[in-house]
């Protein structure tokens, strides 16, 4: 039978329905209607004020592309100014396929774009570097968590070197399903507290970061890109299939056939839950080493990478074994330093996530 | 599993360690006996202290919550399962212990009869009644059968929540304890337990509860029509376990009890959790697996087999002969991608043998959850069917919930009239308009419908898409349902801010508010 009419213009037939209201539309509304409602997304949260630099932290993969290009529409009706920031993690095979892609986008929008990198950054240790010395204690997932850390730094020191005010990154919904699933299955009170707003503020001289599609569906997010006939790279990272959050994303998956709205629902829980305050992250300080903003003495960054060098990679992952700088400051006994402080400061992966963890912590 | 705090220094446990060949393996507790079952990660207990270990794992957390006081009527949910069959025996066997460890509270046990929710004939259910009938004969304590089709005459006063009667403290209770042990000295040491003995057995041999025969048909007609209407299996699982919290707390109110204990294990709390977290109620998690659950206020929901796990009920079970019946559930022989529950624990069973601390990591989890609103609001209206405070804010538009309910597929370019706190609303035709933006899909929906639908928190609400006609559901929901959207049309002729009804504490009328300043003094940021 015929596809119905666009129930938008009225004028083209309808090219999809629209997953989350079932509502038939043409190509040309849903993508009218996917940018109303990011723009919408930005502004009732108050997320990029007029005058902003916003870095926009750039994979190649689907879901930065389609920010960057969402972005690069709305940034004269919201006043920002844009810069693009990738992070070459040094996984041969990978990411130099991804950067070539970024390095196109970023000809074809005419947008200024730097490219960090792990060897330049952290003294030569690049992932593949870090992986194989990981291999060698016997868990080659340990290398995901360096990666996720790691790329926080990079991104932060990325955005302060191009000047950038905010830092923007692309979330979806289904990401912020499977991290709320996760931080559950693996008992991350720390996290679970910390989440579920589109952002964080910015404490303590971090940048602000935010999430501008995270209300979006992932489905929502590559029906636009196919719409705008975007160029992007979509292969999963090498590391990729021992990461936990692998199981998270299979259980969402099954989650959408029973109930379509589940990756939804699931983000409006995690912004209700309601955590004891003791189970909550610790205030956090600077790093006595390079000033970054630190739940423990040490930033994580820094404590693994002294266990890089010093040829014991596990040194800092687990229960804050760091044996090497000055003790703790004394905080509040009820709140338990090992495992919050550990969640709080330690980075973990995402399978095929192209480049980019979704956690949004500090 | 890339679980928090994990240490990456030890290699993967492959399992319990197979038992050396030529030594036999002794109990873990006691060192003596033959072990008969494997708890945990590999402790193996004996027979005895097996026993022990449940038992005191049973008392202790009755003991550490201090919760129920001596000589308090406490109702029973029995549903023929493992878990409360479980309960039930440990109730039993704790009254008729010396009376230095005895329990103190004065049991009654209920059981629900869900078969025309199931689809089964009156046949099979009184086939069932009749074994259900021998069992809560045996017990000993005062029995109650309820249909669920007793839904249909429930008064609408189940929806509302009675004045809350202050939580003892610890003063309280040790209070509470010391009077009753010197009631029960002043009037002898030995009549007491008989005393007790003859206030259970006596309605035993009256049968209370017993119902004469099947519930009218028109009820069962109406009920079966109610669950065959609704598309989905999550959505009649949700819409079952309301009805039946409705009817266990009207019966718990009409006999005067004040607590109800469920069987849930720490493996069902534990899929509970995560099921609850899928399905939007992120919001209400510690009151659905906490160990109490005081959102009626008179009556509270007590779990005391919170920390067993399923695998230790069945050996418990098995071993000391507990008495359970098997009756189907709504999802028995359904496949697993029928529903999120079933979806659910499938996916925790599966985890749990690859990683065997998944379900007491996600149970640690929930011990972490407080009941409270997350940004520390004050009480405002309670969802309809569930009972807890709205967890839906329309005025806040960049959320999940916001995002479902608008539509920006407008020919016109969108302008940005949704602003939130740019200019304030009037209170009236905008709210209204907004809230009858309920349902995603374009037709309006009847206006009979939306008043429900806009007094049910979003975990219902998604539920409620799934029953094309709530029409069909029982009459006292939509009589309270109507009641109070009256009260909300009236509120400003009363003097209350419609703002408040609904939950949303700021009131952006400004100068403008109708609401009297003492209403409105409780809630934060309000200007006006």
């Amino acid at each position: 039978m015929p596809a119905p009419q666009c129930s938008s213009c009225h004028a083209a037939r309808a090219a999809l329905r629209r997953p989350r209201s079932g509502q038939a539309l043409c190509g040309a509304c849903f993508c009218t209607a996917f940018e109303a409602e990011v723009l919408h997304t930005v502004q009732a949260g108050r997320l990029l004020p007029p005058g902003a630099v916003v870095a926009v932290g750039a994979s190649g993969g689907k879901d930065s592309t389609v920010l960057a290009h969402v972005l690069r529409e709305l940034a004269p009706r919201l006043g920002v100014s844009l810069r693009l920031v990738a992070v070459d993690e040094g996984i041969g095979g990978y990411r130099d396929a991804a950067l070539a892609a970024v390095r196109r986008q970023a000809a074809l929008w005419d947008l200024p774009l730097t490219v960090v990198a792990y060897a330049d950054l952290f003294g030569g240790w690049t992932m593949d570097a870090v992986a194989r010395s990981t291999a060698g204690s016997g868990r080659s997932r340990a290398c995901c968590t360096f990666c996720g850390v790691l790329r926080r730094r990079a991104l932060e020191e990325g955005a302060r070197l191009v000047g950038a005010t905010h830092i923007v990154t692309g979330h979806n919904a289904d990401d912020m399903a499977e991290t709320v699933l996760m931080n559950f299955l693996r008992g991350d009170a720390g996290r679970l507290a910390r989440g579920g707003g589109l952002g964080s503020r910015g404490e303590g001289g971090a940048l602000p970061r935010c999430r501008p599609l995270q209300l979006a569906s992932q489905k929502e997010v590559v029906l636009y890109a196919h719409f705008r006939r975007l160029d992007y790279f979509s292969e999963e990272c090498v590391y990729a299939p021992e990461a936990f959050r692998g199981h998270a994303r299979h259980l969402l998956k099954l989650l959408e056939a029973a109930r379509p709205s589940a990756a939804l629902d699931l983000v409006h829980s995690a912004e209700r839950l309601a955590l004891a305050p003791a189970a909550r992250p610790p205030p956090p300080g600077a790093c006595s080493r390079c000033g970054a903003l630190a739940s423990r003495a040490l930033c994580q960054a820094c404590a693994l990478l002294d266990g890089l060098q010093r040829g014991r990679p596990r040194l800092a992952i687990g229960k804050g074994r760091d044996e090497e700088g000055p003790p703790p400051p004394p905080r509040d006994p009820r709140s338990a330093p090992g495992p919050a402080a550990a969640a709080a400061a330690a980075g973990e992966c995402g399978a095929a996530c192209e480049g980019r963890c979704a956690q949004a912590s500090v | 599993m890339c679980q928090v705090g994990e240490d990456y220094g030890d290699p993967v446990p492959e399992g319990p360690p197979p038992p050396r060949p030529g030594r036999e393996l002794r109990c873990v507790k006691c060192k003596d006996g033959l072990p008969v079952v494997v708890i945990r990660a590999g402790d193996a207990f004996c027979r005895d202290c097996f026993r022990a270990f449940y038992v005191h794992k049973f008392r202790a957390v009755l003991g550490k919550n201090r919760l129920i006081f001596p000589g308090e009527k406490v109702l029973l949910a029995w549903s023929g399962g493992p878990s409360s069959s479980s309960m039930v025996w440990q109730v039993l066997e704790g009254l008729s212990r010396d009376s230095a460890k005895r329990l103190r509270f004065v049991p009654g046990v209920v059981y629900v009869d869900e078969g025309a929710a199931c689809g089964q004939s009156w046949e099979n259910r009184a086939k069932t009644l009749a074994e259900v009938k021998l069992i809560l004969r045996s017990f000993g304590f005062p029995w109650h059968i309820v249909a669920l089709e007793e839904v249909f005459t429930l008064p609408p006063s189940v929806l509302r929540c009675s004045a809350q009667e202050p939580v003892g403290t610890e003063g309280t209770y040790k209070v509470a304890v010391d009077s009753f042990l010197q009631q029960q000295h002043t009037v002898g040491s030995s009549p007491s337990p008989t005393q007790q003995e003859e206030q259970l057995s006596q309605p035993c041999t009256q049968d209370p509860q017993d119902p004469a025969g099947p519930p009218p048909a028109a009820h069962i007609e109406a009920l079966s029509r109610l669950f065959d209407s609704v598309k989905t299996l999550t959505a009649k699982e949700e819409l079952l376990q309301t009805l039946r919290g409705h009817l266990l707390l009207h019966v718990a109110r009409t006999h005067g009890y004040s607590k109800v204990m469920t069987g849930d294990s720490c493996t069902r709390l534990a899929i509970k959790l995560m099921t609850s977290l899928a399905l939007g109620r992120g919001a209400f998690l510690a009151w659905d697996t906490g160990f109490s659950d005081e959102r009626h206020g008179d009556v509270v929901v007590v779990r005391p087999m919170r920390e067993h796990t399923l695998k230790e009920v069945a050996f418990y079970n098995r071993l000391f002969a507990v008495p359970s019946i098997f009756t189907p559930a709504i999802d028995t022989k359904a496949p697993e991608k029928a529903s999120i529950h079933r979806l659910m624990e499938g996916f925790l069973l599966r985890l749990q043998a690859q990683f065997p601390s998944t379900v007491s990591t996600v149970y640690r989890t929930s011990e972490k959850l407080v009941k409270a609103p997350r940004d520390g609001c004050a009480a405002g209206p309670r969802c309809l069917l569930c009972m807890c405070s709205l967890d839906v804010d329309t005025a806040d538009s960049a959320t999940a919930f916001g995002a479902q309910t608008q539509d920006f597929s407008q020919t016109q370019p969108p302008t940005p009239l949704a602003e939130a706190g740019a200019a304030p609303m009037p209170c009236c035709s905008a709210e209204v308009g907004r809230a009858q933006k309920c349902c995603q899909s374009t037709l309006l929906c009847r206006r009979e419908d939306s008043q429900v639908i806009e007094q049910l928190c979003y975990g219902c609400r998604v539920n409620m898409k799934d029953v094309p006609s709530l029409d069909s559901l029982p009459p006292y929901i939509l009589a309270e349902a109507q009641f109070r959207s009256q009260r909300y049309e009236l509120a400003p002729m009363l003097g209350e801010c419609r703002w408040v009804l609904l939950g949303v504490c700021m009131c952006r009328a400004g100068s403008q508010c109708v609401a009297s300043p003492q209403a409105l003094a409780g809630y934060p940021g309000v200007s006006g």
